[in-house]
């Protein structure tokens, strides 16, 4: 089993998945640069957040077009496990393996910090090891995780069980309040219809150790070895 | 390709026009220096040596006015690996591994361009600490600004927080700290400080020398534009009515292009193959050239027409001064040129050699083979004047000395008094300011921003405990005004307290000086005064100054910011996962408070928000005392007995109590206490006392730490539990002076900065 | 023939721009009471050398628009077409 983690031009969470996969869940790991066309022995592929491309014109819109995601794409279609983080949602979006778009935050400025997250889908490959219903805790960092999404996507996306995460506040109530950038339906993160793509604005690789003040995000990993594993 | 369709030497002037005109004038030189100048070089300069020698000698990099007091500061110690006069200090933090951290000032631009004159500033500091060799891990950035209420100051403080939001987050490196201070006073000097720390192998520590003579010198980075020509004189002025028009002096930044810099800086690096390395910062490829071949005592020989240009017809003279963002000059081994372009062109980085190091000491520039430029490189950046201003005691303390606390009428409601001081925008919650910045990317933050000190711990994979970082950033502007020298101890003394709170060793400081103007005599007596209580401090409690930056000419229309040094601490603690933090942990703990606290109101931030006054004598400080505490508070983190702990300054121990509760876990956030006093109520909640702090203690070790506190005499008042509700302050005596709501002083706290911002 | 595009990209009406509605209300705020709505977007200049044509000039342009300098799930655009200025001469 072995993950990869895609390194464009300003990823700067590359690193952090690196050692999240590698220390936090110790499973191998390697980079793949934005250059290669071969994503050849990978299980699972991870876009990481960042600025890639320096996020100029719309985030991910540049990096969409990296020779690494014709290869992304193929991999995805063929089954493979991919997931975005941040900007790498952001970059799934773009490519159109997961439908909607992202504007900036409600706010008009970036947000740092941690949120908590209702789970609403524990039957996927990158939730399993959590409960529906549960409320997790993780950072978020971002200026433009707005999510959008017309009404008729995102009535299918709530049909079909795709929403994985909501934004909520302690008790998992989904409020306006616990809302931190403006998402239709508190949504933070969803997958593709074969479940196989799922993208999430906030950071399970800052959320995997005691130290760092939360290991919930490493569930999201274990899921997908699990998964795996299971297979 | 560069070097076509440039303009020639025929459209400047000549050295009969700049002598006649004195057109040196119009760079910020002033006629003594013109005519030093001549003398060094035993002729006179042309046009582009003058411009050369404007930049290289300007107060930002020539330190005329302040580099022989500079001189009386502590420099040296044992964990010392360099000191000033690099791009970068360096601290020894064992294991093999160093720290490589300075601040500095990028005030002027801010003021003019706040977003793109902050993110500069970033940008700045972040490639003098690559330029150490060493990968930048944390930025600290701390603000001073004039009051929220005028709307020109919101502008610029919104702008300045954008800024470093926009290119720190983009780079990808957390920025975890900072302080934000608002006073009148900066009104239109707002100060933005940044300081980047960075982590590094002890043996691969760079220096930025152009060492070896016949070696490459090659400009690695963005495209050179007219961007900022004159930036370092920019700076070096006071800001007049044309200051908005001088706009295009401030350059813009390109993070991704930074983010790209670090890696391929680092890739390249780790061949082996570069020799020295140097960041282009203020008057670009000149300051860098000049400073290398200076440091190694070689010469330097450019050609402008290797120099890959952004926009067509730069001159010579604006090529070298256009101070383009997101440039290093890389000096490399011979023959190591490709290994280095290949490693740009990897990271897609335009890379180019320009020049050579040669051995006759002189720095020279070419334009397609003819000699446009050349000078000792050694005059350049050694030979500026070293001025000994006047200085005299300011009129205005005479009156402020001889202020009196007890003229001043005890507030009749003390818990208003205290919602006052708590809505005090300087007081208040910061975190609409941090939470727009990135401070967990690289997934090292310990503590995060709020705290007494942000903590980022060193990974090992060793399997051993981890070490921590602290880093912290202090300075009370009023207090210096009030007394240079004892704001100057302050400063360094509630630094290393901080850095003490979640306890870890203060090691060593930066210092970023902000000041007026230094040919005003007041303003060069409180430059010295501070200096002198920042030396002081420093030989006391063992932390010598690594380097550092001054910002003098922080005035306008006549008026000087107040005298303003920061500081940037960095401590060490042996475990990361034992750092302390201040909110209260769990309901009965007892609550000590560490230090004795006096009767004095001089200076506070109560006198000034509740009675409208700036007076008095800022907060007495004994640096023994200090560093007893201290060593009480690294000694009992380190071993665990402490629940929490929090240091004791801007609004007294009633604010520092109420953070306690605030940053407290469920079941914690309240606390019931009753302090022995004889004094006026107020002094005992809002006195600013140095060397006292607030701490927990974990059932059953109230014993050891009382133990600690008597072994290095630090006095010790067990003063009441946490648990409840409700924050209950009390004097014996007296009686109960407040009594609320956490939650509803709390939000007070919380609300102020967003409210007062979004109008 | 040389050309110059001149590309805006805007948020769709459907979608909330919430930068123009917080420059709305600064301009409210400031005495402006007549502005009814503000929308924000982006301003875009290609110069495009060696085209056979205007009308290959706009074909292009309106393929890169759909392709990357639009979303077309959030944004809408609009370009124009004109030639180039030509070059030479001094430039600022």
């Amino acid at each position: 089993m072995k993950f990869g983690i895609v390194v464009f031009p300003g990823s700067n969470c590359d690193a952090d998945a690196y050692y999240a996969v590698r220390d936090g869940l110790g499973v191998p790991v390697e980079y793949i640069w934005h250059g290669t066309r071969d994503v050849g022995g990978f299980d699972c592929i991870v876009l990481p957040g960042g600025f890639a491309y320096g996020d100029y014109l719309r985030a991910g819109a540049i990096a969409r077009f990296s020779p690494v995601m014709d290869a992304v794409l193929e991999f995805a279609e063929r089954g493979g496990l991919v997931l975005g983080i941040c900007n790498g949602f952001q970059v799934l979006l773009e490519c159109g393996l997961l439908p909607g778009a992202m504007l900036r935050n409600d706010s008009l400025q970036f947000r740092c910090g941690y949120v908590n997250l209702k789970v609403e889908n524990a039957a996927t490959p990158f939730t399993n090891a959590l409960e529906r219903g549960r409320v997790i805790r993780l950072p978020i960092a971002h200026g433009e995780g707005n999510y959008y999404a017309d009404s008729q996507t995102l009535g299918n996306l709530q049909a079909a069980g795709r929403v994985l995460f909501r934004y909520c506040d302690g008790e998992g109530n989904v409020t306006a309040e616990a809302n931190p950038n403006g998402s239709l339906l508190n949504i933070a993160g969803i997958c593709n219809s074969r479940g196989n793509v799922a993208g999430m604005m906030p950071h399970p690789e800052r959320a995997y150790q005691r130290i760092l003040g939360s290991a919930d995000g490493l569930e999201i990993f274990r899921s997908v070895t699990s998964f795996l594993g299971g297979r | 390709m560069a070097g076509e369709d440039r303009a020639g030497p025929e459209r400047e002037p000549t050295c009969e026009q700049i002598v006649g005109r004195k057109l040196w004038r119009g760079m910020g030189l002033k006629d003594f220096e013109f005519e030093r100048i001549r003398g060094l070089l035993g002729r006179s300069p042309n046009w582009t040596e003058l411009g050369m020698f404007a930049v290289l000698w300007s107060e930002h990099c020539a330190y005329k006015h302040s580099r022989a007091v500079l001189r009386t500061l502590p420099t040296s110690g044992p964990g010392v690996l360099v000191g000033p006069g690099e791009n970068a200090g360096v601290v020894d933090i064992g294991d093999g591994l160093a720290v490589a951290f300075k601040m500095e000032s990028h005030n002027h631009p801010s003021a003019v361009e706040p977003y793109q004159g902050a993110a500069t500033g970033v940008g700045g500091i972040i490639r003098d600490i690559l330029a150490m060799g060493a990968r930048p891990i944390a930025l600290v950035d701390p603000l001073r600004f004039g009051e929220l209420s005028d709307m020109k100051v919101r502008r610029l403080f919104a702008g300045v927080v954008a800024g470093i939001a926009g290119y720190g987050n983009c780079v990808g490196i957390p920025t975890v700290g900072g302080e934000v201070a608002f006073e009148d006073c900066y009104a239109d000097n707002p100060l933005c400080n940044v300081m980047c720390v960075g982590l590094i192998e002890r043996g691969a520590i760079k220096r930025g020398v152009a060492a070896g003579v016949g070696n490459s010198v090659m400009l690695v980075g963005h495209l050179t534009g007219r961007d900022g020509i004159h930036g370092a004189t920019f700076a070096s002025e006071e800001l007049g009515e044309d200051s908005e028009s001088k706009r295009p002096n401030v350059q813009v930044g390109d993070p991704f292009y930074e983010k790209l810099l670090i890696e391929a800086c680092l890739e390249m690096m780790s061949t082996g193959r570069v020799v020295g390395i140097q960041d282009m910062g203020a008057a670009g490829i000149t300051s860098s050239c000049a400073e290398t071949a200076a440091r190694a005592g070689t010469g330097i020989e450019i050609d402008v027409a290797k120099v890959p240009l952004r926009e067509r017809r730069m001159s010579p003279y604006e090529i070298m001064l256009s101070e383009s963002q997101e440039r290093m000059l890389v000096i490399v081994e011979r023959g190591g040129e490709d290994g280095v372009a290949a490693v740009c062109r990897k990271w897609g980085l335009p890379c180019s050699a320009i020049g050579r190091v040669t051995g006759d000491g002189m720095f020279r520039v070419l334009d397609r083979g003819a000699v446009r430029a050349e000078v000792p490189a050694s005059v350049l950046v050694n030979e500026a004047p070293v001025l000994e201003p006047g200085w005299e005691e300011p009129a205005y303390l005479a009156g402020a000395r001889s202020f009196d606390h007890r003229s001043v009428p005890v507030p009749g409601d003390m818990e208003n008094a205290f919602r006052t001081v708590l809505a005090s925008p300087s007081i208040a919650s910061k975190a609409w300011v941090y939470r727009q910045y990135d401070h967990m990317v690289q997934t090292n933050t310990v503590v995060l921003p709020g705290a007494d000190a942000a903590v980022i711990r060193i990974r090992n994979e060793g399997g051993r405990p981890e070490k921590g970082l602290a880093l912290k950033a202090d300075g009370n502007g009023r207090y210096c005004y009030l007394d240079p020298v004892t704001g100057g101890r302050i400063a360094v003394a509630e630094a290393a307290r901080n850095v003490a709170c979640v306890g870890a060793r203060p090691l060593a400081i930066t210092d970023c000086l902000n000041f007026g103007n230094p040919e005003k005599p007041d303003v060069f007596w409180q430059f010295r005064g501070v200096i002198e209580g920042i030396r002081e401090a420093c030989e006391a409690l063992g932390t010598p100054v690594t380097g550092g930056n001054v910002s003098f000419y922080n005035e306008s229309r006549n008026r000087a910011i107040y005298p303003t040094p920061i500081v940037g601490m960095v401590g060490l603690m042996d475990d990361a996962s034992k750092a302390t933090t201040p909110g209260f942990k769990a309901e009965g703990d007892l609550i000590v408070l560490l230090g004795e606290t006096i009767d004095e109101l001089g200076g506070t931030e109560y006198l000034k928000r509740v009675h409208g006054m700036v007076a008095g004598k800022p907060p007495s400080i004994d640096l023994r005392r200090e560093k007893a505490l201290i060593e009480v508070l690294v000694e009992a983190c380190s071993s665990g007995i402490l629940g929490s702990a929090h240091d004791i300054s801007d609004g007294g121990l009633a604010v520092a109590l109420a953070e306690c509760c605030f940053f407290g876990l469920p079941g914690a956030r309240g606390a019931d206490v009753t302090i022995p006093w004889v004094g006026r109520a107020d002094s005992l909640l809002f006195s600013e006392t140095q060397s006292r702090a607030v701490v927990t203690v974990r059932p059953g070790m109230e014993r050891e730490l009382a133990d600690i506190c008597r072994s290095k005499g630090v006095p010790y008042t067990a003063i009441g539990r946490v648990g409840g509700r409700r924050l209950r302050i009390a004097a014996t005596g007296v009686g109960v002076l407040i009594d609320a709501y956490t939650a509803d002083v709390e939000r007070l706290w919380l609300e102020v900065i967003p409210c007062l911002m979004n109008g | 023939m040389n050309l110059r595009a001149t590309v805006t990209v805007t948020l769709k009406r459907s979608v909330l721009d919430p930068q123009g509605a917080a420059v709305r209300s600064g301009l409210l705020s400031m005495g402006y009471d007549k502005v009814r709505d503000v929308r924000v977007g982006k301003h875009l200049v290609l110069e495009l050398d060696g085209c056979a044509s205007p009308e290959e000039g706009s074909r292009m342009v309106d393929e890169m628009c759909r392709r990357l300098l639009a979303n077309p799930v959030i944004e809408e655009y609009r370009f124009e077409i004109a030639e180039a200025p030509s070059r030479g001469g001094h430039e600022c």
